[in-house]
């Protein structure tokens, strides 16, 4: 299966000291990795790395075949992202809030009007079309999210924290709309996230603590290595 | 291709947000018209201007200030993007600008296109506000003014956007008040010439003549007087290259400032 993302011995590192050390990942088309860290791991770092809002002291990042580093416009292209912090424009209607990100991509016309009306579609945003951003439930704003950064069609999301500030059926609405598209669309997704009920165990997890990977595999893998029967016992056995 | 559309994409979203704030429109409009209006009334009398250079008659104080004012309206708008740039970082919307594919230089050339063509709107609804309170300049000047004030308002946007990459939080940004805008203003031709300021004191009217809101001022002047000012264009072309370096490198992951303070 070809890799969406593909992290290789990243380096990142703030005046203070080392944030990230030796970082590898691998994140396969139509499969979802859970990158799995207490606050303060090192998973926002991380985010910022993969998306190019900061430079790495050292590795690489290949996003669907193009290096981020020498090829940084087609490897963005491919990619989607989902901030833990909102990045909607509040005061733009939520079409224009899609359009924008299309136009961003470089998108526009017919191409970008179907494009926007299948996102509409997708997420059941179609009624709140024309309504502010800011008008939008908690939930509804998160689903727009998600809908924005998967409107180009990237290869791989990358979620950091998403499901931060909503209740519990939101967050499992939103996480099974992204498992859904990830297996129907074949996006590979990149889910950071400090909640261990957001996993299944044939998730693959990529075990973060102190800006290293402490474990990597599949959470079934990761709790038969320990004898753990719940991700949360194996949790707290890999980062002792 | 993609790169007008992604242009398109942010001249529609500013033109959106900027008539979204009615306000803003309306203290662009009333900040000039105080001074216009009030101040120039009163000091009038107090300060007569000589005949000079693009003037070939004696003209009102109010005629003098006019290029001034524009000025102020540009730089205002100007640190205004540098505002909106601040609080798009502190509320998150500059990281899907910022993740876009395009080269950065091209995403803030956008940005910076965007806040002078709203510049330029805030500029002809004061000329016509001027017009109105029957402070005018010739007919065709209006016409001639206009690729000056483009260029006008992409350096003092420059500026702006260059400040945003420096400024660290959204409460900082009254400090640009002090230390930015105030001193650009009062040490600047806008409402005195050159040569007055030089009669007190001739190192204030040498540091003027080195502040690029001057060189923006005198070639407005003389544009809204159909004649160039060479060197005032230099300077301002100049300025505007040096601050869109500035910003260009402000806003790069690897080098510049903005790797230590947005995103965390």
């Amino acid at each position: 299966m070809t890799n969406a993302l593909e992290v290789r011995a990243l380096g990142y590192r703030y005046r203070a000291g080392f944030a990230l050390e030796g970082i590898d990942l691998v994140v396969e088309q139509g499969r979802m990795t859970v990158l799995l860290g207490p606050n303060g791991a090192g998973k926002s770092t991380l985010v910022n790395l993969l998306t190019r809002l900061y430079a790495p002291v050292s590795g690489t990042v290949t996003i669907a075949s193009h290096p981020l580093a020498e090829r940084p416009g087609p490897a963005l292209a491919k990619l989607g992202v989902v901030f833990q912090q909102t990045t909607l424009d509040l005061d733009l209607s939520v079409r224009r809030n899609l359009a924008y990100a299309l136009a961003l991509q470089g998108i526009a016309g017919r191409r970008a009007a179907i494009a926007v009306a299948e996102a509409l579609d997708r997420f059941g945003l179609t009624e709140s079309a024309g309504r502010p951003a800011r008008a939008l439930s908690g939930g509804n704003r998160r689903k727009l999210e998600v809908a924005r950064a998967l409107a180009h069609l990237p290869a791989v999301l990358i979620c950091d924290e998403a499901t931060v500030g909503l209740d519990l059926p939101s967050r499992r609405a939103l996480l099974a709309h992204v498992r859904t598209l990830c297996r129907d669309q074949g996006v590979g997704v990149l889910w950071a996230t400090h909640l261990m009920d957001e996993i299944e165990p044939a998730d693959d997890v990529v075990l973060l603590q102190r800006g290293q990977v402490r474990a990597a595999g599949t959470a079934a893998a990761l709790m038969e290595r320990v004898g753990a029967t719940d991700m949360e016992a194996a949790f707290g056995v890999l980062t002792l | 291709m993609t790169y007008i559309v992604a242009l398109w994409g942010i001249l529609i979203r500013e033109s959106l947000r900027f008539l979204s704030q009615r306000e803003r429109l309306l203290s662009a409009l009333l900040r000039p018209m105080l001074w216009l209006v009030i101040f120039a009334s009163g000091f009038r009398a107090a300060l007569g201007v000589a005949i000079t250079p693009p003037y070939e008659t004696y003209i009102t104080y109010e005629v003098y200030i006019l290029p001034g004012l524009i000025g102020m309206v540009q730089l205002f708008n100007g640190m205004q993007t540098s505002l909106s740039m601040v609080y798009d970082r502190e509320t998150g919307s500059m990281r899907a600008l910022l993740v876009s594919p395009l080269p950065r230089w091209w995403l803030l050339f956008c940005k910076l296109l965007a806040g002078a063509l709203v510049s330029l709107v805030q500029v002809y609804a004061f000329l016509l506000a001027a017009l109105a309170f029957g402070v005018a300049v010739p007919a065709w000047g209006y016409l001639a003014a206009a690729p000056v004030l483009l260029l006008t308002g992409l350096m003092l946007g420059a500026a702006g956007l260059f400040l945003s990459s420096v400024i660290r939080q959204l409460e900082n940004f009254a400090g640009v008040m002090n230390f930015v805008i105030f001193p650009a203003f009062f040490l600047s031709s806008a409402l005195y010439p050159l040569w007055k300021i030089a009669e007190s004191n001739p190192l204030l009217a040498e540091l003027a003549g080195w502040n690029p809101f001057t060189q923006a001022v005198e070639a407005i002047r003389f544009a809204l007087y159909l004649q160039a000012d060479w060197p005032a264009l230099a300077g301002v072309a100049g300025s505007l290259l040096a601050f869109a370096a500035l910003a260009v490198w402000g806003y790069d992951p690897a080098r510049g400032l903005i790797r230590r303070k947005v995103m965390e």
